[in-house]
């Protein structure tokens, strides 16, 4: 159920391979397996159970029961929250193994996953944990003849679907505001990378939640992540994924009317204004679409540029990308730009960086596969400037290394171009006008504006989306609602 | 080097350092005029040891300490990590648990098993407010387009915290976590018959990484350093638990100091209501902890018993019973319910009320007397047929001397359990739905329990009506206490008048 692993910097650990149901590892039921591909040598890591519909039946029974069982229920706030305390520093005592095992799995570079993913984990555990006993119902004063007031109860077995693109911190975000309002989980990762949170299991067992609290499994959407959807036993799905796959959970969902919420894509806007700081625009243009091989869900891809500094600000642009944006082996510490998750992806990216050449747009900079060693699923930073609105890489979701640089003239312009889309999850603008600032984040239909900065988000803080790129928020305060019943009780005291 | 340190035993640690000093800046340190005084083990009356007094000199320097640390680097600490610190504390408490309770026990008094459950909450009451200290929001207000609209809600700044001697580190815990986690510095003076656990805490302060000055920690009298806090032009703020009394003194310094905001947790002579229909058995389980828990030294103590009639005389037997049956003895003894009351003044005072009872003509059912010959022990003592106006039914006692009045519809119960200036705490015992809600909602108190009795949580915000105090702990409420808040209003237009 388990294999010695070594990464190439030498760590070496115990990769659990099993589906993690009861606190322990199992087989799936008729023993299929999928495989996990290292996408900066294109090898085989190794291979995991892939869950089963009738195995996902077996996790949401267990979820059930646990749910039920006093060892869950009967925990205060104050309890559930130390578990969750205790998982953060144990995910802190890993740092390193989780991070290695994410460097190998998801191709990004082992330094940001030290430095930013796990302490992501952890400090998402400690906030929640912190809330878990802050969770407050009210006392409604409607007059004497009634004492009314409310209970925030938690929901029951949640069915959690999530991403490969940032396969420990989606795993926080869902599990944290859960476990913190009292649920159990099914978390189904993603097939793409199945490896980090099924170490992280074990390190679940070691804080003491009890068994059948948090199920992990590994399998396909359209076999193990259908199943959950439809399941009846579980109360509500939270997935974070393309828009088109969100669209196919909630048709799904509808049958036994779940409760759902969805973080979806993004062609996020990213409007430079004429009095901007171009050298700090150009610094975060690039972190807003070039970290994590720009496979994020708040990626400004599109970038809109006052005409006056149009090309002072894409020379800056691609000198920023030429300096930071170093391609690599993950593991080397210089590495910035490891490859794309997987070869499907891959060829995805490369295929609209076609697109974008066949429309005519100005290739600007990259617009290649660009193979380190003569391996792996790397791709060029790509740049394409004179866009046109109509362009298919200007309105549709590459999730690869690729922006699409338009122009425009006034400020109302370049809102109706901001929101000439299906999308609205994040948007960023640059601007020294402290009145511009405030009034254009506030005209921008976007969950989460970035002022002067982008993809700078918080755990303290609401993320989510408006129109096509989702239904809910997570983090911050607002992350509880979608994870509670609020259950209102009247006594009457007339009686 | 100066002498801060000593070395003390107790029977559950053996031998151990008990620092002396005074704790400022992170390290212990001697008072500026080289004062000291003593400290009395109540279970045996003998000196424990001396421990260095703070006069108003060295308020000054704690103050100076906390102001610098305030302006400087715990500003830069953000909430989060604010929050970290104060979880690190408490992980360091609870591995230091034993430790804790036994000086706890050693000078105050209270059985090792109660000292114990005491360190326990003031853990779980640090680790609460570390989990606030990064959700602490302001609101954004929408008034008009043309503008932006916010609020923050900022620390006060540096708090005077004067806690008393009842619940040692109870008392601390309250007041630091709080305070802590909206990112104020504190000068807090622990109570001059119980300073020693209040110093073997303070190293745990300085290990999980708090800055010098953030939390200094003296020891001292409240006329000395007390009065120096509450009149310091340099303190924001003052937070004070303890006799009404005393309680008044320090706001009125205050307002003629520089306003500095204050609040007040202080005395009670709490109503505890047993209607006819309560369960019996339960019942008296709870009325016994009301009023005998921690030898009567709760401010929430429910130290006047009301019982309907038609339960009077079974309840008044079976009271009586109970009573006898605590175990007064050795605070070091596992089977210990009950030590001795905390210095040679209180077991005067105690004594005098229980004289005043017998004088007024209430009838003493059991006890009424001194226990043993050695230690400030009293036998816990239940008062029947008091009138209102007696004197140990309207002051507050302070020790394990209850009274119990009969009454007969719950109009006359209301009215009297309101006769009196205080409003801490109360109770109601009832299996009636309606009942329970419909007194405890009338009732003038700050806590109501039903069918139990002094339990608190970290989460329940506590505090008095009337002369039981101002403002609340605990709970989410203790957060305004120590925060202010600032509004900002941004014109995003351009003028309005020409």
């Amino acid at each position: 159920m388990e294999v010695d692993l070594t990464a190439p910097n030498g760590r070496k650990w115990a990769q659990p391979l099993g589906l993690f149901i009861n606190n322990e590892f199992v087989k799936s039921s008729n023993e299929q397996k999928l495989a996990s591909i290292n996408p900066t040598t294109e090898e085989e890591i190794c291979s995991v159970y892939a869950a089963t519909s009738d195995d996902i039946d077996t996790a949401v029974a267990a979820a059930r029961k646990a749910f039920r069982d006093p060892s869950w229920k009967s925990l205060s706030g104050t309890e559930r929250g130390a578990l969750m305390l205790k998982l953060a520093d144990l995910v802190s005592q890993h740092a390193e193994t989780l991070a290695t095992i994410e460097c190998l799995d998801n191709g990004k570079p082992y330094t940001t996953a030290l430095t930013e993913n796990v302490p992501e984990v952890v400090n998402v555990f400690r906030y929640y944990g912190g809330y878990a006993d802050k969770n407050f119902g009210q006392v409604i004063d409607v007059g004497p003849a009634k004492f009314a007031y409310t209970v925030k109860e938690p929901l029951g077995v949640c069915g959690q679907i999530i991403p490969w693109n940032y396969p420990l911190d989606m795993a926080a975000w869902k599990l944290g505001p859960a476990l913190c309002c009292g649920n159990t989980v099914v978390l189904k990762l993603a097939e793409q990378t199945p490896l980090s949170m099924l170490y992280l299991a074990n390190l679940i067992k070691e804080a003491g939640f009890p068994p059948g609290v948090v199920n992990i499994i590994n399998g396909y959407g359209r076999e193990a992540g259908a199943a959950l959807v439809q399941h009846p036993q579980v109360d509500k799905i939270a997935f974070t994924g393309s828009t088109a796959t969100g669209k196919e959970i909630m048709k799904l969902a509808s049958a036994t009317m779940k409760n759902i919420t969805l973080e979806t894509g993004g062609k996020s806007p990213l409007i430079v204004f004429e009095d901007a700081d171009l050298d700090l625009a150009a610094t975060w243009s690039h972190i807003g679409i070039m970290s994590n091989q720009g496979q994020i869900c708040t990626a400004t891809s599109r970038i809109l540029v006052h005409e006056n500094i149009y090309d002072k600000f894409t020379e800056k642009f691609k000198a920023k990308i030429q300096q930071l944006s170093v391609l690599g082996d993950p593991f080397e510490k210089t590495t910035f730009q490891g490859p794309q998750v997987t070869k499907q992806q891959y060829e995805r990216v490369l295929s609209y960086i076609n697109i974008g050449k066949e429309e005519g747009a100005t290739l600007f900079l990259g617009g290649e596969a660009a193979p380190q060693k003569g391996k792996g699923f790397f791709i060029a930073p790509t740049v394409f400037t004179n866009v046109k609105t109509t362009m298919k890489i200007y309105r549709e979701e590459i999730f690869g290394p690729c922006a699409a640089v338009a122009s425009f003239k006034t400020e109302e312009e370049a809102i109706e171009m901001a929101n000439d889309s299906t999308y609205g999850l994040g948007a960023a603008l640059f601007t020294k006008d402290l009145n511009r600032a405030h009034r254009v984040a506030r005209e921008i239909e976007a969950g989460m504006v970035w002022i002067n900065s982008s993809n700078d988000a918080d755990f303290r803080v609401p993320f989510g989306g408006v129109k096509q790129s989702g239904i809910g928020r997570e983090l911050g305060e607002a992350g509880l609602a979608p994870y509670c019943n609020v259950k209102a009780i009247h006594v009457n005291m007339a009686a | 080097m100066a002498n801060v340190y000593t070395e003390l035993k107790t029977p559950t640690t053996g031998a151990y350092k008990q620092p002396t000093g005074l704790f400022i800046n992170n390290e212990f340190v001697e008072g500026v005029e080289k004062k000291t005084f003593e400290v009395i083990n109540p279970a045996t009356e003998e000196v424990i040891c001396s421990v260095h007094e703070a006069t108003e000199a060295d308020v000054d320097i704690a103050v100076k300490a906390a102001r610098d640390a305030f302006e400087g680097p715990w500003r830069q600490v953000t909430p989060q990590q604010r929050g970290n610190l104060l979880l690190k504390l408490a992980d360091l408490i609870e591995k230091n648990l034993e430790l804790l309770a036994s000086v706890e026990s050693l000078d105050n008094g209270k059985s090792i098993t109660m000292a114990r459950g005491d360190v326990g909450a003031v853990a779980g009451c640090i680790r609460y407010y570390g989990g606030w200290a990064d959700k602490i929001e302001g609101k954004t207000i929408d008034i008009a387009p043309d503008m932006f609209h916010y609020t923050r809600l900022e620390p006060i700044g540096v708090c005077g915290q004067i806690i008393p001697w009842n619940f040692p580190l109870l008392m601390l815990g309250w007041k630091i976590g709080p305070a802590l986690a909206t990112g104020n510095t504190i000068v807090l003076k622990t109570a001059e018959q119980t300073p020693l656990s209040g110093l073997v805490f303070a190293q745990f302060v300085k290990e999980a990484g708090f800055p010098p000055g953030v939390l200094n920690i003296i020891s001292g009298f409240g006329k000395t350093a007390g009065a120096a806090i509450s009149s310091h032009m340099d303190i924001d703020k003052v937070a004070f638990t303890g006799s009404t009394v005393v309680g008044r003194t320090i706001m009125k310094a205050a307002a003629a100091s520089n306003l500095k905001k204050v609040t007040l947790e202080l005395g009670g002579k709490s109503p505890n209501i047993v209607f006819n229909d309560a369960d019996i058995e339960q019942t008296i389980s709870w009325v016994n902890f009301g009023i005998y828990f921690n030898h009567g030294q709760c401010c929430c103590a429910g130290s006047r018993i009301y019982v309907q009639s038609g339960i009077y005389d079974k309840f008044v037997a079976a009271f009586k019973k109970r009573a006898e049956q605590n175990k007064v003895g050795d605070p070091f003894h596992p089977e210990t319910f009950q030590g001795p009351q905390v210095s040679q003044l209180q077991y005067d005072r105690i004594m005098g009320y229980i004289e005043s009872g017998k004088q007024e003509g209430a009838t003493v059912e059991t006890g009424g007397a001194r226990h043993g010959d050695k230690g400030y022990f009293i036998q816990p003592t239940i008062f029947t047929n008091v009138r209102p106006e007696m004197k140990i039914m309207q002051e507050e006692i302070f020790g394990p001397v209850c009274a119990i009045a009969k009454f007969d519809t719950e109009e006359e119960v209301l009215q009297m359990a309101h006769d009196t200036i205080y409003g801490l705490a109360s109770a109601v015992h009832t299996k009636d739905l309606n009942t329970a809600i419909r007194v405890a909602n009338s009732l003038r108190a700050g806590t109501v329990w039903v069918n139990c009795y002094n339990l608190l949580s970290h989460q329940l915000p506590f505090g008095g009506y009337a002369q039981s105090g101002i403002g609340r702990e605990l709970g989410e409420e203790a957060l305004a206490n120590y925060t202010q808040h600032k509004s900002v209003a941004i014109r995003l237009g351009g003028p309005l008048f020409g």
